[in-house]
This record gives C-alpha cells, sequence and structure tokens, in this order.
C-alpha cells in the first residue's frame, strides 16, 4: 500500500543510483552489444568541439592559397606547421605547431546544405529516414560508457558546455535518459555557475534547512511514498542533492586552476570551455560537447574568421597541448567541425558583401588524440576546396572510426526502447574504413 | 438509452474486445468490492463529501467489481479546483478563483466550474497544444514544416479547438486537403510527417484517426492502406519552401482497394481514394474512430488512456473497460462529434473526482482507475505556472529556419505553435519531440535534471526572492505571519495549510537562531512548497 509507508532506504537508493538508467535499459530489448571481437579499447573520453553553423575549411585546415581572391578573399595565405606537407590557414599559428598531432580529414562529404539534416547526419551518422530518430554520437557514447556501463561518476555521462544546441533531438529513439546535461552559465566568469548544482547565494546550511523544510511539508508526496512515480523522484532527487552538496561539483571551479593555465587557454567562453572540458575528462566524464557557434558566416565572413579564429586556435591549441602533457590525449578523442563547410567562392554580391554560403559537397573534419594517428591529411578536395577530389569520406565513417577506439562495435545492436533490430551504425559509404588512421 | 443507442454501443463493444477476450488482461479478483479500509485524508478527501455517480460510474464501478477493488473516496473541493483547471486549461487557478470556489455553496458548483472553464481561452490553447502533439506541428527536422507551415497550420487546429469543430469534420478536412501548405493549413497533415511515400503516409493516418499502428497490421490491410494514400503527390513552387500537395493524375481506370475493416472497394478514376478512406472513417459506427479520440481524451484528462499506450489500440491491448470506452465512443457520434460532449461526461463523473490516494492495495490501481493516477504536470505547463508566480518569462526564439521567429514575452508556453523552439526547460522537463506523433513521446519520467533545476537554479531562485507575488504577500500580511504563510498556500497549493503543516513550519523556524526574517522564512516556504509533489503533479 502506498500510503503511510516509510520512505525508501538509503541502500535502495544506492542500488538505485546506478541502476535506474540500467533499470530503463531492462525494457529495452535485444542481446548485449557483440563485442567479443572488439579490440581493447583504446580511448575513455570525447571531446567534441562542435563548430555549429559551418565552418569555413578553406580559412582552417585546407587553405588554397593558389585558388586566387575569388576563393580566398583577403586570407590567402597558408602557414607551414610542425608536419612537412601540411599547411593550414593564415589564422591558426598555435595549431600548427601541433600538426603531428592531428588527422585531418579534408574530403568528408553529405552534400546536403540545409543545417538541420546536415546536422542530424553529421552527428548521428544516418540518412534522416522514415520513422527514427537515431541518438547523436553523445547519447550513443552515454549509452554504452555511461551508467549502463562502467561509469560511477556523479557528473553526468553526457556534458554539454554550455547550451544546448537544438536542431534535433540529441538523445533519439533512446528517450531522456540520454539527454545531454545542459550545463548554462559562462566558464569565462567567476563563479561558473552551472544551473542546478553550483549556485550564487545559497550557502550549505541554507541548502541543508531547505531540503529539511522540504521533507516537513511535502505532504502529499509523505502520504503516497510508495506510489512508484514518487519513488522515481525521490531517487532523483537524493541524485540531484549528492551532486549539490557532495564534492563533484568542484569539477566545474574553475578558479582551481592557476591563472597561467587559464590565460592558456584564452580568457574568453570557448577557451574556459576547452579547460573546464579537459576537467570533465580528467574525471572520467564520457562525452563531452562545446557548442560552439557563430560560424554560419552569410555576411561579414572575413570579419568574423579574424575575431573568432584566433580565438578557436588558442583554446584548442591549449587543450591539445594540455591533454598530451596530462597523459590524457591517449585515450581522449577530440573531434572538431561541423555539420558542413562553406561556399568556396566568397559572394560578394549584395546582400552578402563578402559572404559564404552553406558547403556539404566537400569540407574539413579533424580528429586527434584517442589512439587515432597524428600528422596526416586524409583526401584531398580538388584546386578550389569546392569537390572530392580524392577519397571521399563520409561522416558515418568517422564516427565508425570513434566508435571502434571507444571499444564501441559500430556493427553491434543497438538497444531501443521498440525492440527492433536494429545495429549501431550503417555500413562504410564512399571511401570506406578510415584504415590510414585507425 | 434508447434502443438503438444501446444496440449500438453494444455492437461497439462487442468490436473493442473481439480477438482476444478482454478483461483477461488483468488479474480478476475477488467478486465483490473491498469495504473501505482507511478514513478520509484532509485536505485531499473529507467525510462529508458526496459525487454524483453517472451512467459512466456505473459502468466502472462494474468493471472494478470485476477486478474486487474498491474505489477511493471522492477528492476535495480543494484538490478538485486545481486539478481541473490544469487538466482542462494548463493553468493554475488564481487564489481568488480559489477561494471563491471553496465558499460557493451551490451544489452543482463543479459542473459549473467546468462549464466555464471549457469555454476559456486557456482551454483552447492547451487543448490546440495537445493536437499539435499529435499532428506533429513543428519547423525543423525531422518534419520540416518551416515557420511559415507552422504558423498557418497551427492558426487552423486553434481554430478549429476554439470553435469546437465537429470531430469527423476537423479529421475529413485534413485527410482530404489538397493545395499549398502555406495557403491551405489542411495539407500541412500529410507533409508533417517523416517521408512523403504511401506507406508513410498510411501510418500517420492510421495512427492519427484510429489510434493504431501499421506496423502491426497484416501484410493485406497494410498494403490496402498504402493504396488509399498512394496518389499523394507533391510538388514546389517558385515561392521559398512552398509546397502544394495534391493528386497525381487520375488513373485511366477504376481500380479495387481494401478498407481497413477488409471491405473490397472500387475507385473510380475521378474519386480521390483519401475521401473514400475519410468517409468510410468517419461513419458512426465505425470501430476505430471514435474509439481513438474518446482514448486520447480520456488519457489526457485521467493521465493514460482505457486502452494503454492510449494510441496502440487494436485486439492485442484491450480495453480496461470495453463498455466504458463503447459507451463514450456513441455518445460523441451521437453529439455530432461534439469533443466537448465527451469530456464534460468525463470531467462530471465520479470517476474523475476521486481522490488520488487509494484505498486499495492492487498493485494496478491506477490503470483500473479506482483512484485519479498522478502524473507529472506538462512541461509547458510548468513553465506557465513559474511565470505565473513571478519567473522571468522565457524569451522563445529561433534563427534557424527562416523566417527568424520570435515569441513575445506575453505569450504563454502553452500556446507555443512550433515543437522545434528551443528551450532547455522543455527539454528538461520532457516535452515531445514531435517526430512522430505518439502519446508516449511526451516524457514523464522524473529525471536528475528536473530536481537540479527546481531545487537549484538561478531561474527559482530568483523566482523566490523576487517575485512580485511574494514581496506583496509580505507587505498585505506585515507581523502576520500565518497570514502570510496561508497567502502562500493559496497561491502555491491552491489550498490553506494544514495544523500539522503550520506546527512543522513553527517547529523549522522556532529553531532558527537570530532575530526573525520573515523574507527569507518565506523565500524558503514558496521554495518548499514549489518543489513539493503536490506542486509538481496533477493529483
Amino acid at each position: 500500500m502506498w500510503i503511510h509507508e516509510p520512505p525508501p532506504t538509503l541502500t535502495r537508493r544506492e542500488a538505485l543510483r546506478r541502476g535506474l538508467l540500467a533499470a530503463a535499459g531492462l525494457a529495452i530489448a535485444g542481446a548485449a552489444p557483440g563485442r567479443a571481437q572488439m579490440p581493447a579499447p583504446k580511448a575513455k573520453s570525447v571531446i567534441q568541439i562542435w563548430m555549429w553553423g559551418g565552418p569555413c575549411q578553406i580559412d582552417t585546415f585546407d587553405p588554397k592559397p593558389d585558388a586566387g581572391e575569388e576563393y580566398t578573399g583577403p586570407l590567402n595565405e597558408a602557414i607551414p606547421t610542425n608536419v612537412d606537407g601540411i599547411r593550414m590557414g593564415q589564422l591558426m599559428p598555435n595549431l600548427a605547431t601541433m600538426a603531428d598531432k592531428l588527422a585531418i580529414l579534408r574530403s568528408v562529404t553529405h552534400g546536403v546544405n540545409a543545417h538541420e539534416t546536415a546536422s542530424y547526419i553529421v552527428q548521428t551518422g544516418q540518412d534522416p529516414e522514415d520513422r527514427l530518430v537515431y541518438p547523436s554520437v553523445g547519447a550513443v557514447v552515454s549509452r554504452f560508457k555511461g551508467y549502463d556501463g562502467a561509469y560511477e561518476g556523479q557528473i553526468p555521462p553526457y556534458v554539454v558546455l554550455t547550451k544546448s544546441q537544438g536542431r534535433f533531438s540529441e538523445a533519439g529513439f533512446l528517450g531522456p535518459n540520454y539527454k545531454p546535461f545542459v550545463t548554462g552559465g559562462d566558464p569565462n566568469r567567476n563563479p561558473f555557475t552551472v544551473e542546478g548544482i553550483v549556485a550564487a547565494g545559497i550557502n550549505e546550511k541554507r541548502q541543508r534547512t531547505r531540503r529539511d523544510l522540504l521533507h516537513a511539508l511535502d505532504t502529499l508526496g509523505n502520504l503516497m511514498s510508495r506510489n512508484p512515480q514518487f519513488e522515481d523522484m525521490e531517487d532523483a532527487e537524493e541524485r540531484a542533492y549528492d551532486l549539490i552538496l557532495g564534492d563533484g561539483a568542484a569539477v566545474f571551479d574553475l578558479s582551481q586552476e592557476t591563472d597561467e593555465v587559464r590565460e592558456r587557454y584564452g580568457r574568453n567562453t570557448f577557451g574556459q570551455s576547452c579547460l573546464a572540458a579537459r576537467r570533465l575528462v580528467e574525471q572520467g566524464v564520457p562525452y563531452v560537447t562545446i557548442n560552439y557557434g557563430g560560424w554560419d558566416t552569410h555576411k561579414r565572413h572575413f570579419e568574423t574568421m579574424n575575431q573568432k579564429l584566433p580565438q578557436m586556435d588558442q583554446g584548442m591549441a591549449a587543450l591539445l597541448a594540455d591533454l598530451s602533457e596530462r597523459g590524457l590525449l591517449d585515450s581522449t578523442i577530440v573531434w572538431w567541425g561541423g555539420e558542413f563547410g562553406r561556399g568556396p567562392k566568397v559572394q560578394w554580391e549584395e546582400p552578402w558583401n563578402g559572404g559564404r554560403s552553406h558547403h556539404g559537397a566537400c569540407f574539413s573534419t579533424v580528429l586527434a588524440g584517442g589512439g587515432f594517428r597524428g600528422g596526416v591529411a586524409v583526401g584531398e578536395s580538388d584546386a578550389t576546396g569546392s569537390e572530392v577530389a580524392e577519397r571521399p569520406i563520409h561522416p558515418r565513417d568517422i564516427i565508425r572510426a570513434i566508435y571502434e577506439q571507444l571499444g564501441i562495435d559500430p556493427d553491434g545492436h543497438m538497444p531501443n526502447p521498440r525492440g527492433l533490430d536494429l545495429t549501431v551504425m550503417p555500413p562504410s559509404e564512399g571511401g570506406g574504413r578510415l584504415d590510414e588512421i585507425l | 438509452m434508447n434502443r438503438a443507442h444501446t444496440v449500438r454501443t453494444a455492437l461497439l463493444r462487442l468490436a473493442l474486445v473481439s480477438a482476444v477476450c478482454a478483461g483477461l488482461a488483468l488479474a480478476t479478483g475477488a467478486a465483490h468490492a473491498q469495504a473501505y479500509q482507511r478514513q478520509p485524508i484532509p485536505p485531499y478527501e473529507y467525510p462529508a463529501q458526496a459525487v454524483e455517480v453517472t451512467e459512466l460510474d456505473e459502468l466502472v464501478a462494474a468493471g472494478l467489481r470485476q477486478h474486487g477493488v474498491s474505489a477511493t473516496y471522492p477528492c476535495s473541493d480543494e484538490v478538485f479546483v486545481r486539478r481541473v483547471y490544469l487538466d482542462v486549461t494548463g493553468t493554475l487557478p488564481e487564489p481568488e478563483a480559489v477561494e471563491a470556489f471553496l465558499s460557493d455553496t451551490t451544489s452543482d458548483k463543479r459542473a459549473a466550474l467546468i462549464d466555464e472553464l471549457l469555454e476559456s481561452d486557456d482551454y483552447v490553447d492547451l487543448w490546440t497544444l495537445r493536437w499539435c502533439d499529435v499532428l506533429r506541428v513543428k519547423s525543423e527536422f525531422p518534419i520540416n514544416l518551416w515557420p511559415n507551415g507552422v504558423q498557418a497550420y497551427h492558426r487552423w487546429i486553434h481554430e478549429a479547438v476554439r470553435d469546437n469543430m465537429p470531430y469527423d469534420e476537423f479529421a475529413r478536412q485534413m485527410l482530404t486537403a489538397s493545395g499549398s501548405n502555406f495557403r491551405v493549413p489542411q495539407v500541412n497533415f500529410y507533409r508533417a510527417i517523416q517521408g512523403t511515400e504511401p506507406r508513410s503516409i498510411a501510418a500517420a493516418a492510421a495512427l492519427t484517426f484510429m489510434g493504431s499502428r501499421l506496423e502491426g497490421w497484416d501484410a493485406e490491410r497494410q498494403a490496402g492502406m498504402e493504396q488509399l494514400f498512394s496518389r499523394v503527390a507533391y510538388k514546389r513552387t517558385d515561392e521559398w519552401k512552398e509546397e502544394i500537395v495534391h493528386l497525381d493524375p487520375a488513373p485511366a481506370q477504376a481500380f479495387d482497394a481494401l478498407l481497413p475493416d477488409g471491405t473490397q472497394v472500387t475507385i473510380e478514376p475521378h474519386q480521390d481514394p483519401r475521401a473514400v478512406f475519410a468517409d468510410w472513417l468517419i461513419q458512426p459506427d465505425n470501430e476505430w474512430f471514435a474509439p481513438a479520440v474518446v482514448n486520447r481524451i480520456w488519457a489526457w484528462l485521467l493521465g493514460r488512456g482505457l486502452v494503454h499506450e492510449a494510441d496502440d489500440m487494436g485486439p492485442h491491448n484491450p480495453p480496461v473497460y470495453p463498455d466504458v470506452l463503447a459507451y463514450l465512443s456513441v455518445e460523441l457520434s451521437d453529439a455530432d462529434w461534439d469533443l466537448k460532449r465527451v469530456m464534460r461526461l468525463i470531467l462530471n463523473s465520479a470517476v474523475y473526482q476521486q481522490s488520488a490516494l487509494p484505498v486499495s492495495t492492487h498493485e494496478d490501481v491506477e490503470a483500473l482507475f479506482a483512484c485519479y493516477p498522478v502524473r507529472p504536470l506538462e512541461a509547458e505547463v510548468l513553465q506557465d505556472a513559474l511565470v505565473q508566480l513571478g519567473a522571468q518569462p522565457p524569451s522563445y526564439e529561433s534563427a534557424i529556419p527562416e523566417p527568424f521567429t520570435h515569441v513575445p514575452e506575453s505569450n504563454r508556453t502553452i500556446a507555443l505553435a512550433d515543437g522545434s523552439i528551443t528551450s532547455q526547460f522543455l527539454e528538461i522537463f520532457g516535452r515531445p519531440t514531435r517526430d512522430t506523433g505518439r502519446m508516449s513521446e511526451r516524457g514523464t519520467e522524473p529525471s536528475d535534471a528536473q530536481r537540479l533545476y527546481l531545487l537549484n537554479s538561478t531561474d527559482v531562485h530568483n523566482l523566490v526572492q523576487r517575485s512580485r507575488i511574494f514581496l506583496d504577500i509580505l507587505l498585505e500580511h506585515e507581523g502576520d505571519p500565518l497570514g502570510a504563510v496561508d497567502a502562500a498556500y493559496l497561491t502555491l497549493l491552491s489550498r490553506h495549510p494544514t495544523q500539522a503543516e503550520l506546527q512543522a513550519i513553527a517547529a523549522q523556524f522556532q529553531a532558527r537562531e537570530g532575530r526573525p526574517q520573515p523574507k527569507k522564512a518565506l523565500e524558503d516556504i514558496a521554495w518548499a512548497l514549489l518543489n513539493s509533489k503536490e506542486f509538481l503533479y496533477h493529483h
């Protein structure tokens, strides 16, 4: 009976703490993912720098200084890197010193020029189809490597810094338990107010007295404490308080880092997000997305590049160097890219006045760490960066490669609430498996 | 009931329980109802509270007897007023409305309030939202109606709900529509589908209007249903993102088609096969059409359908009370498809007006409707409730796709047209993605993120510290802490505090050191009530 029963015991809550998501997984029919033939995972975590809007390939990792002003605009130089034969855009001097750690994929293609559909393809590896919305990579990693897997941390296994991207439902058919935790706030401010975890102005004593008051005044909840929905809510509340009152939240306290470290990443939202991401993977969080917007440069493209690229260059280079110095780069995949690239031919006419359009025919994506081979450029675009010249790479093969490094079998069973017979990823397409970097 | 009515109800009942014997899905218990095992619990139930028993209640009672389960006590007026506001209008009652209702001594005040709320603007907004979930009103991936299509479609649905358009007409207009997505709003039914081939359309039509999953049908009937939508075609125009839904050229000769009930029909070259389907569908004795919508309405008002999942009807999944579903279905078609007729029958019933606290220990007490099933406030309703209490109104906008959407702050969240509008709050609290139109898309499971938000977010802290409403309560009740607490309870929980609650509050604050700080105390109380299950759940 639900009424007048004692509240659930701590032991039960503890059991639920790790078991809740697994219990949700019980409803998910199907065999355990086929991992028998998979080699030991090389990577433990992913930091995805999601360049949403679509960053320009020519101004970043696939420079075309000889294509003429029509294509390069004022950014008409390419700079050498620490790897012979690989050049980068002129606004990325720091990353140029890290090229030995990067796998630059220059012939990524899906041919779609609409943000929503392209975002879906690049972040799920699936073509839009009929009845199913597939989960994004973060949700899949959360499903295999989060609480259903070996992860036991207090911080949720899939964290987004700092804003949700929208556009499509990241969790897809996996459902709400696999949605990302979105921090809100700004890591470039003190304190980094992480929505729900770190609140300004409410000290621990007041948190505790309020909690007592809530328990005393939750009349209906106390009467119906054995109602299954209310039990679930109590369990969720326990876990929330573990985060609010426990020490897990310290991971977001960037003031624990020295000024030197903070300066190295750049004192801006992106730079400090990279620093927060490093702290999160250090704690074992399996998937962190930095939603880095502002790359949909239909107008004022070159002004935006001059302003944003130096920040990106500094933050990402600092992240790679710091991960490497801490011995974390080998187990952390850094994945840089957007939903597509940008039109290689500059639109000088009205109303664009120096902008670049959407371009899904050929664009660049970068992988680093996590066991991927560095110092290589895979695939080639044509002389103007317009079309794939050699070795087309479909986004799904990038995701397949990431899963391989994480020990998730891309051809294994994809658990789903409807019990359908689905595989984690569709088969390779275009040029096939990324043997060049695996 | 007249004789013809009785016969039709019986026939429909037979159809609803065909193939497998219904009633066996849940174990039947003792042949007689158990006696009440406890006393009523104020303020949720009172000994003297009585509710008139309707025809619908007798049917439910007969079902409960079969399971050997007792229904619980009627809910109190305090519970009723909050419940009916939230279920019918998605809106918290203002404290003045609560007090007026509680002090009203007329015997039909519950029925009068139901009638009043069914005519309110908030009713129109909330039920438009519910239909927009089912009809997948969303501008972006994977539905891609685009903002202009969303606005046209939403406005048409809103007007249909406002005017209480007969449900047969509502369905027929969508099913038979042709024309531009911007100019003929109803055609968006055909565009709000992931996929444009006959199979996807057939599946959407079956789900929407028959509450049935096409993939569960036998192959022959699936193929028949697909054929009925095989001539739907789409073409672009010169206007950006405009699309015309039309029929591709008529075939040279008549062809045979199969309706979902197995009837063979011949479709002449001049006939629109969609109209043949629609005309079959909206017949009063169609065994899918009325039960599907009645079951949805039941689920919207009582948290779960007589058939659960509410849109997975069919012989494999019989209703818990076939007689109730049959009765309401016949009432609907007899009332010229007036959906409010069904809502009134449910809202005025004793089964709806039960307490949420069960007396039965039966495991399926909620599924058997032996008490009112609790469930969380919908994301949009919760957001509006917080704003009503003084939270900063969210600013909704979308910079992709074009034209950009900016929603004025005065717009309520339940009135949002576009399911794609980015909102972390709505995501956290389970807004449906509107990808498939299934009722189960709306998340009802509590999550850590929800608790973090309500316990400790900037928004909620700002609400309890800065809300004009709580500051006014403090001013109005200066030096009268009991009065302030009472006002806070009325505002947040739509009732007065109990003695036990007042004692608990006194105990908490007497234990605190230093001089009393009324503002901080009220902040803490408001925060606690906001986080109580009584606030966060339909109950």
